[in-house]
């Protein structure tokens, strides 16, 4: 193409040359070089367009913000990688506030609707998203199940992201908490392997406390790791399973809720 | 498969630009993609490839700038540059939150004819 000769290449606004000159030899790429002057391109533009690709999602978060907000919601955004205990930690969370705080859940999974059937068998309001290949939610996802859910009779909404410490750190999906869990069985080192995830969460819990010490789990080191790289994070330890550490993570979302609500 | 969905919407982009300035092909699209962005160069230009074909985009040229990660030191005023998302300043050893460059996920121009 014509940079490859030197010609009409440059910066600038949206820039529009004449019509392209005539003369006998073809066109296609790798024509040789030749004698006359290419001024300017072939009929190359440049558009400058120096936008964000990630515009269209940050928008649908926007709108999914204030919809949550309308609402007095508190939204949360539950990441981990597959198997640190999501669910079970979503689904203690639920019953533990039953009577105190009325909560739904947004399930992303690649496939099956499992997470979701143990969610409804306590009760819980729950709308599955299926992703298919995709590996992370986007706003758009979440806006469509949301609309399935009756928020005015919500204070409390809780999406639970496919389970995936990489893609979904990109996707703000309009929550206003992240909340990222590291289980005692899983590498105490996850928060160095996946600084953004854990960089951008406001909130990091550590949970399956009851497995720590048949997992070998070294606390300090998780911690160390946890504040070097969630350093503005608010940490919890916590097992979901049998309730030991809940009561400080639900007097923290209890306060979150009240000022969401008084907002 | 995070790559596949931000082509996608890199090429959207491109294309209803280059279709508004009455365009038939895309020849070039040139992306600023940061250091630290959790994106990986060789899966964009994978990505491409599947996304722009059949498109006017189809054999285009995918030029990748990687934009180096920055970040900004309080205690000295001063930025530094950063290898990963939790570097200390190298002047004062204070640890610093806050990323200046090294996140971008853009599209920066496109070529068309």
């Amino acid at each position: 193409m014509c940079q490859e000769c030197g010609c009409g290449s440059g910066g600038g606004d949206v820039k529009i040359g004449p019509p392209p000159h005539q003369h006998d030899h073809h066109h296609g790429p790798g024509h040789p070089e030749h004698g006359h002057a290419h001024t300017p391109a072939h009929g190359i533009l440049t558009l400058n367009l120096n936008r964000s690709l990630m515009e269209k999602n940050a928008l649908a978060a926007e709108r999914n913000r204030r919809l949550f907000r309308a609402k007095k919601l508190l939204v949360l955004n539950v990441v981990s990688s597959p198997g640190s205990g999501k669910t079970t930690f979503i689904r203690e969370t639920a019953a533990s506030l039953t009577g105190k705080l009325r909560v739904g859940v947004i399930v992303g999974d690649l496939a099956t609707d499992n997470d979701a059937a143990r969610l409804r068998t306590a009760g819980i309001p729950v709308v599955q998203i299926t992703t298919g290949t995709v590996c992370h939610l986007d706003a758009d996802m979440v806006a469509k199940a949301a609309s399935q859910l009756n928020l005015d009779q919500l204070d409390v909404l809780v999406i639970e992201n496919v389970g995936n410490l990489v893609c979904p750190a990109d996707y703000d999906l309009g929550e206003d908490l992240r909340v990222v869990l590291l289980s005692t069985t899983e590498g105490e080192d996850k928060p160095l392997k996946y600084p953004p995830m854990f960089h951008s969460a406001h909130v990091a819990v550590i949970t399956k406390c009851d497995m720590a010490a048949a997992a070998g789990f070294n606390r300090d080191w998780a911690l160390a790791n946890l504040n070097r790289v969630s350093h503005h994070a608010k940490i919890f330890e916590l097992s979901a399973k049998i309730g030991d550490g809940m009561k400080g993570w639900l007097d923290f979302l209890g306060e979150r809720a009240a000022t969401t609500q008084h907002k | 498969m995070h790559e596949v969905s931000i082509m996608s919407e890199a090429l959207r982009i491109a294309v209803d630009a280059a279709k508004s300035a009455g365009a038939s092909r895309i020849v070039k699209l040139r992306l600023r993609i940061g250091k630290l962005s959790g994106v990986v160069p060789e899966a964009l230009q994978f990505a491409f490839d599947v996304v722009a074909h059949g498109t006017m985009a189809e054999g285009a040229t995918l030029e990748i700038e990687t934009v180096p990660a920055a970040g900004w030191c309080a205690t000295c005023q001063a930025e530094f540059d950063c290898v990963d998302l939790f570097n200390e300043c190298p002047r004062c050893h204070n640890f610093s939150g806050e990323l200046r460059r090294g996140r971008e996920l853009e599209i920066a121009d496109t070529e068309i004819s």
